[in-house]
């Protein structure tokens, strides 16, 4: 088989890519690779409003966003496989599986990798206890009431404060379940501050910081769990400890990149974010592999991926038709103070289509703290900002004029006022 | 089904399942009770999946003596069952210079029980062969035939080709009384009553507890937690052997070892407790795996953990293996205090219970009988041209279910449908691997609870984890009820 993009995923970021690929050039045979019975990945369960702010000017549903996308596949001629499952991926081979073709390979000129997140499991955090049923990520969980049509628990504790986690704390709360309390390690919530809004404040629900879970209890059935107070070091403090009897212990303890494609592909991963390092096209180390979306850095919303993932999939119909990049002075940027990572990690001028925006996360919470951006060591841009919070990606928008100069280095900082 | 049988085993663990199989060579009709919805569900569910060397046993104990027949038996059977089964060699490590003498000492010990190919490695050469062994190494002892084996495959293996000569299983009948009736055993579970000449007392942690109802000479049984970690796929190659600490009197220690699915395992901790039902993990448990692992391997990726359990031994007082017809109950065979390296000496367990058993009913052996048993069909392990014969004649086996362990519709349906199949989901977890993977079946769940649903023809909400009251779900949403 061949075609001139692969997309892997069909999600989100890989129908953006794709569509803006196919928009950039409407001659590339593209061609999605999406590993579930339909397209949309994890928007199909995300029945909830929000969605589309920033793109469509208006609020819509997860499925809704994903069919104003979807709607466009076909007048683009774009080609797409469902229950096809990638396995390996090389610099201009595709391995997939489904259940028609077997095992088959796809050659193509470029790929995209749109594989999305995954939750950090139980098992990876470490939570003390039985192992009883009643213990669900809450992604999984929502999946069974928004697809499945099924409740997973009456009486719902959380652990962590992520987006999916609160808005699982309304979503079982309206169908009827008890949520309890909403346990978060951190001094902070890592969700969105509407989510704590909507979601928990508007039902009561409480949250409780520097908490978490010490014990899970029940042999065949969650029947209780213990919470605890954290100190500074998120130890739990002896003598704290509160048992909350429930069936269901819902985790929103993270998202975690789904990499094991680009690893094994040889694709350069950034710690800070779990993701590829890629530059302002949203090229990874291997030319002519993009990456776009949660596979890239764990977003807040998906109207960013969107658009991030509309600028990887042009960036793509571009290698392919060129092939080789010019050459171009390239820039830097650097983490400063308060700054986990930055997407992209650096910037070859040359290749800019447009003004540069910046995305990153801090790692704490910041209160009337100004965002700096340094071209090398002299101030560019330095912005007050009210709060900064790890939950909500920042952003940075640099001019291309004020590029065209390039420094070598373009560092981001938080600081003090 | 029937009430009478010529023997009755309780407990579809290894040891039950390994003497069905070897009672299935003769001609008799064999029960197998057990108390949980599934085999493989006590201890043979949670250990280190090892296959021991046999230097560690005192010489001319029954530990001793099961652990090397057991091993030289292994690699037979692991042919015959198609289980997951690597040699992959086993170190006992040294990092204290004045413990070097317990090297020697377990060499010697490995001598006298006949261990195979035993050497003691010098620190430079431990180096070379395990790069990441602590800088403290002084020595170790290497015994080349220590393995690692799919522990759940083990046991299924076994048991399934126990039913497919003729034993019959029967699942959810925890025993509740046994007594004699003239020359014959009755055995009272929480549904039925069975009738049977012989008895064999193959109950894990609970053995003590049948054997005493029974007998006179009476036999305790302490259950020994061990926690463990589960490392992802990632971090294989970190460990290329089973690296051991010094045994001390709790046991062999905290190890560090690949597993045979490439995982890496670390632990066990060894804390008496009195609960036989219920193994919680606990932060201490994991805090000492950590600490313990640290001791032998430098930088082990512990972040890199996808799930931590924990399992029960059955600790007999005595610290032996108890494999007799108990002195004042003819036809009461037990199996008691069956605890590290339980799981090595499964087969010859089997077989030196069988021919005990085979003696006093004075049975004959069939005349045919089947010891080869394939497991579920693995496409990704066929050759290019087998699989895509396979998913052309059976396109379930081209549809991934499982992304972490790569595990196909195809997988999870045979392990359903084949006989003692799978009825929950951790049932489809030990027979396939699906929801063993670094999302801990975040992704997979609710599609194997979907085809568990649609196979066994049950609604969704009466999946279960595990069986009993292990339900998945509460009911459904408002919309759908």
């Amino acid at each position: 088989m061949k075609a001139e993009i692969v997309i892997v995923g069909g999600g989100p970021a890989g129908l953006a890519a794709a569509i803006s690929a196919a928009k950039e050039d409407n001659n590339l045979n593209i061609l999605i690779l999406e590993r579930d019975s339909e397209l949309g990945g994890i928007l199909n369960q995300c029945i909830h409003n929000g969605f589309g702010l920033h793109t469509f000017n208006e609020e819509l549903t997860g499925p809704e966003y994903a069919a104003r996308f979807e709607a466009q596949l076909d007048d683009l001629g774009i080609h797409y496989m469902l229950d096809t499952m990638v396995l390996d991926v090389a610099s201009s081979v595709v391995t997939a599986v489904n259940s028609k073709e077997g095992v088959f390979t796809v050659e193509c000129g470029a790929i995209v990798l749109c594989m999305g997140c995954r939750e950090r499991p139980r098992g990876a955090l470490n939570i003390p206890g039985l192992r009883p049923a009643g213990v669900f990520t809450a992604g999984t969980a929502q999946r069974l009431v928004n697809i499945e049509g099924y409740m997973p628990g009456k009486e719902v504790v959380i652990l962590g404060s992520g987006d999916i986690g609160l808005i699982m704390a309304r979503r079982m709360t309206l169908e009827g379940a008890k949520v309890k309390a909403v346990c978060e390690l951190m001094t902070y919530s890592g969700g969105l501050k509407r989510n704590i809004v909507q979601c928990l404040d508007d039902f009561d629900i409480p949250l409780l910081l520097s908490h978490t879970v010490v014990d899970i209890k029940g042999k065949e059935r969650v029947t209780s769990v213990v919470i605890a107070e954290v100190d500074e070091r998120s130890k739990p403090i002896p003598g704290t400890e509160q048992e909350i009897t429930c069936d269901t212990l819902l985790l929103s303890c993270g998202l975690i990149p789904e990499n094991e494609l680009s690893r094994s592909a040889g694709v350069k991963i950034n710690p800070a974010t779990n993701g590829p390092v890629v530059n302002e096209s949203f090229e990874t180390s291997i030319p002519g592999v993009f990456a776009c979306g949660n596979v890239l850095h764990v977003h807040d919303l998906v109207d960013y991926v969107s658009e991030e993932s509309g600028r990887a999939g042009r960036s793509a119909a571009r290698f392919v038709k060129a092939s080789k990049a010019e050459e171009s002075p390239v820039i830097n940027i650097k983490n400063g103070n308060g700054v986990r990572y930055t997407v992209p990690s650096f910037v070859r001028v040359n290749e800019l289509e447009d003004d540069l925006v910046i995305r990153f996360r801090s790692g704490n919470v910041y209160k009337d703290n100004y965002i700096s951006v340094l071209f090398d060591g002299e101030t560019k841009l330095h912005r007050r900002k009210p709060i900064i919070t790890p939950g909500e990606m920042e952003q940075v928008i640099l001019k291309k004029a004020d590029l065209a100069n390039a420094p070598s280095e373009i560092l981001i900082e938080i600081t003090e006022i | 089904m029937k009430s009478s049988f010529d023997i009755i085993i309780i407990g579809a663990g290894v040891t039950g399942s390994a003497i069905a199989r070897e009672l299935s060579r003769f001609d008799c009709s064999v029960l197998v009770l057990e108390k949980d919805e599934d085999l493989c569900t006590g201890t043979s569910k949670a250990n280190s999946g090892i296959v021991h060397a046999g230097y560690d046993a005192k010489p001319g104990t029954l530990k001793a003596k099961m652990n090397i027949r057991g091993n030289e038996l292994m690699p037979t059977l692991c042919q015959e069952l198609d289980i997951p089964f690597k040699q992959i060699g086993s170190l006992v490590v040294c990092t204290d210079e004045a413990n070097r003498d317990g090297i020697d000492d377990l060499y010697a010990r490995g001598i006298t029980n006949e261990v195979p190919g035993m050497k003691i490695l010098s620190a430079e050469e431990v180096k070379a062969i395990e790069p990441n062994i602590s800088d403290d190494i002084v020595c170790a002892l290497y015994a080349p035939t220590a393995g690692v084996i799919c522990p759940f495959r083990l046991n299924i293996a076994m048991a399934e080709c126990a039913a497919q000569n003729g034993v019959d299983f029967k699942f959810d009948s925890p025993v509740t009384g046994i007594s004699k009736a003239g020359a014959k055993w009755i055995i009272e579970t929480s549904s039925d009553s069975y009738e049977c000449s012989v008895v064999v007392n193959a109950a894990g942690c609970h053995s003590d507890e049948l054997h005493n109802l029974v007998s006179d000479k009476k036999y305790h049984i302490t259950p020994r937690r061990g926690d463990y970690m589960l490392l992802d796929r990632s971090v294989e190659g970190y460990v290329k052997h089973i690296i051991f600490p010094q045994p001390t009197a709790m046991g062999k220690g905290i190890l560090v070892t690949p597993t045979v699915h490439g995982n890496t395992i670390v632990g066990p901790t060894a804390v008496d407790i009195e609960n036989k039902d219920e193994a919680p993990v606990t932060a201490d448990g994991l805090v000492k795996v950590q600490e313990g692992s640290a001791k032998n391997i430098k930088g082990l990726p512990l972040k890199q953990v996808i799930t931590g359990f924990s399992g029960l031994r059955a600790h007999e007082d005595g610290g032996e293996f108890i494999l007799k017809e108990a002195e004042d109950c003819p036809g009461f065979f037990d199996c008691v205090g069956i605890e590290s390296p339980g799981l090595t000496a499964c087969p010859a367990i089997g077989e030196y219970m069988a021919a005990m058993i085979a003696e006093m009913l004075s049975l004959k052996q069939k005349e045919t009988w089947n010891g080869i048993c394939k497991d579920v069909i693995k496409p990704f392990e066929l050759s290019s041209e087998d699989r895509e014969k396979l998913i052309k004649d059976q396109p379930e086996y081209g549809r991934i279910i499982c992304r972490c362990e790569t595990i196909t519709e195809g997988e999870i349906i045979d392990a359903i449908r084949r006989p003692l199949g799978a009825k929950s989901l951790d049932g489809v977890k030990r027979r396939t691997r699906a929801g063993m993977g670094r999302c801990q079946g975040g992704f997979c769940s609710p599609r194997v609870m979907d085809i568990l649903s649609r196979e066994l023809g049950v609604p969704l909400d009466s999946i279960t984890k595990s069986g009993g009251k292990s339900k998945i779900l509460t009911g459904r949403t408002k919309d759908e009820s």
